[in-house]
């Protein structure tokens, strides 16, 4: 009997937390997730579970929400240098790893009108790092120059800046990013994915080595934890997402 | 003091008035939004502590907004907020896009009474080069190099809007940990809480809940409303109406689907509220 397939977003989630554990990076003790996002969550919830000490403030769980202070103390911390890590996303997405979360066209956002900037133009600059994470993969997100930028992906010298992006993470592949040259680098390819096939789904230009490797498929204990404690974690802030993925429902 | 109803704290709200609100995760007061639109507001000027959703959403719809300060309008799961979008594209409403600690930061200025506070962040992004009235200046106690830093000027509102679980006798409420609402109610200069109960005694007087309370001398006025942040969540006592923000969704797509909406979920549920 086989074993069920691994999952897109099983995958993705391995991803994420190979990235989190990535030892040249600052150290992750304490990780926050924002709202709506069931695979960074799940990553952080693999990383705890796989026995690394972090600590997760994940922002939207109506039980346990970690703040007494109010929404404000997720800033605070962040502003003393206390939340090592943190994930953004963003409607657009360019090669400078600049950020567009309030929209396209004129501001703000004339054209395609996004939610809004959120917490990204402080988040971006006072965490040691950020993960990019963005499922769509397209040339309509990843774009040569955003039209409006919500929070800039590299600053001058002398701003105050403690990090930027680690990496990029898509549904097609891994970008690592470069603020020395403030360029991204293609650092593994999904299943099926190509170096031209990237190429053709991104707007913007970023650097190829000699043999981009494949993203790795989780390992058997990655998987049999996503699909076990994990999920147990996640099923009451993500019951849609746990349902869908792992075929669990709340009451079981 | 104690009203009688969330229609008659939203007559309390001037047009023009500057409304601060939390968003759906953070008790906002339903009931105070659907009476403002029941009373025909005006020219309201809301604030999102520190973003905004379905409230905001149906202020904008009903026509009762000119200008939104915030750092995120949505309708979370739901996407994207409907009346707030076209209203934008047809240059109906003011939008003054913000990042999330900015909001808090100028309310906490306003606080302690102080007229700016400084934020890190920002430096670079065209949320700051659309904000005229935010400054950078050179860190004055910096030892190394200019170390530019925003100034971010107090912010107080007319008025801090939410929902919390009960009101005491003494016009305390108490909403537990959700403490940017006592922020936006210590910022402004009036502060109007729908409760879902009155009970007896002080909060002030117990330790378990004091540090859970907003104390009378920030509360203007109290009402009690059953059930007055759905279809947001109230703490451990209901959830998340997923479905009704869904069914809002859809039906807000379209102004005819949205003022149906309204008749259906504004107008007639008061109507029928008042004959029986």
């Amino acid at each position: 009997m086989s074993a069920p397939a691994i999952m897109p977003e099983e995958r993705l989630a391995a991803t994420l937390a190979r990235l989190i554990l990535d030892p040249a990076a600052p150290p992750a003790r304490h990780i926050a997730v924002g709202a709506a996002s069931p695979i960074p969550a799940a990553a952080c919830w693999l990383v705890k579970l796989l026995g690394h000490p972090v600590r997760l403030s994940l922002l939207h769980r109506r039980g346990g929400n970690p703040f007494t202070e109010g929404t404000r103390e997720l800033f605070d911390l962040t502003g003393q240098g206390r939340i090592d890590l943190f994930f953004l996303g963003g409607g657009q997405i360019d090669g400078e790893a600049n950020l567009n979360l309030v929209g396209t066209g004129d501001w703000p956002g004339t054209g395609v009108r996004f939610p809004g900037s959120f917490g990204s133009a402080f988040m971006y600059f006072m965490t040691p790092r950020t993960i990019l994470f963005r499922e769509e993969h397209s040339p309509r997100v990843l774009v040569e120059k955003v039209d409006n930028i919500s929070a800039p992906g590299v600053s001058p010298p002398g701003v105050f800046r403690r990090g930027t992006a680690q990496a990029l993470v898509t549904g097609k592949c891994v970008f690592r990013f470069h603020p020395d040259r403030a360029r991204f680098s293609l650092e593994s390819l999904h299943p099926g994915e190509s170096v031209e096939s990237v190429r053709e789904a991104t707007g913007f230009a970023f650097d190829v080595s000699d043999a981009v490797p494949a993203t790795p498929d989780p390992t058997e204990a990655e998987l049999g934890l996503l699909r076990g404690r994990v999920c147990d974690e996640m099923v009451e802030t993500y019951p849609e997402f746990c349902a869908r993925v792992w075929g669990r429902s709340r009451a079981a | 003091m104690h009203l009688a109803s969330a229609d008659a704290l939203a007559a309390l709200i001037p047009d023009g008035a500057l409304v601060a609100m939390p968003p759906d995760n953070s008790l906002p007061s339903i009931a105070i939004a659907k009476a403002l639109v029941r009373r025909g507001a005006k020219a309201l000027r809301l604030l999102g502590v520190p973003v905004s959703g379905f409230a905001t959403d149906i202020l904008i719809g009903a026509g009762c907004v000119a200008e939104v300060e915030t750092s995120a309008v949505s309708l979370g799961e739901a996407g994207f907020a409907p009346r707030f979008t076209a209203a934008l594209k047809a240059r109906r409403i003011i939008v003054r896009d913000a990042t999330c600690p900015a909001i808090h930061t100028m309310l906490q200025a306003s606080e302690k009474g102080v007229p700016f506070m400084p934020l890190r962040g920002l430096i670079g992004s065209d949320i700051l080069a659309n904000r005229p009235d935010w400054k950078v200046v050179p860190n004055p106690f910096s030892e190394h190099g200019e170390d530019p830093i925003v100034l971010l000027p107090a912010k107080q509102p007319d008025f801090a809007v939410f929902h919390a679980a009960m009101a005491d006798q003494e016009g305390n409420v108490w909403l537990g940990r959700r403490r940017e609402c006592a922020t936006i109610a210590h910022a402004s200069k009036a502060a109007l809480v729908t409760v879902e109960r009155v009970v007896e005694g002080n909060f002030l007087e117990d330790e378990r809940l004091a540090s859970g309370a907003i104390s009378a001398t920030y509360v203007t006025a109290t009402a009690v409303a059953e059930r007055g942040a759905r279809p947001a969540a109230l703490l451990d006592e209901y959830g998340f109406d997923q479905a009704y923000v869904s069914d809002y969704a859809r039906a807000a797509k379209t102004e005819d689907g949205f003022r149906a909406w309204l008749d259906r979920e504004v107008f007639a549920t008061a109507a029928k509220a008042a004959a029986a």
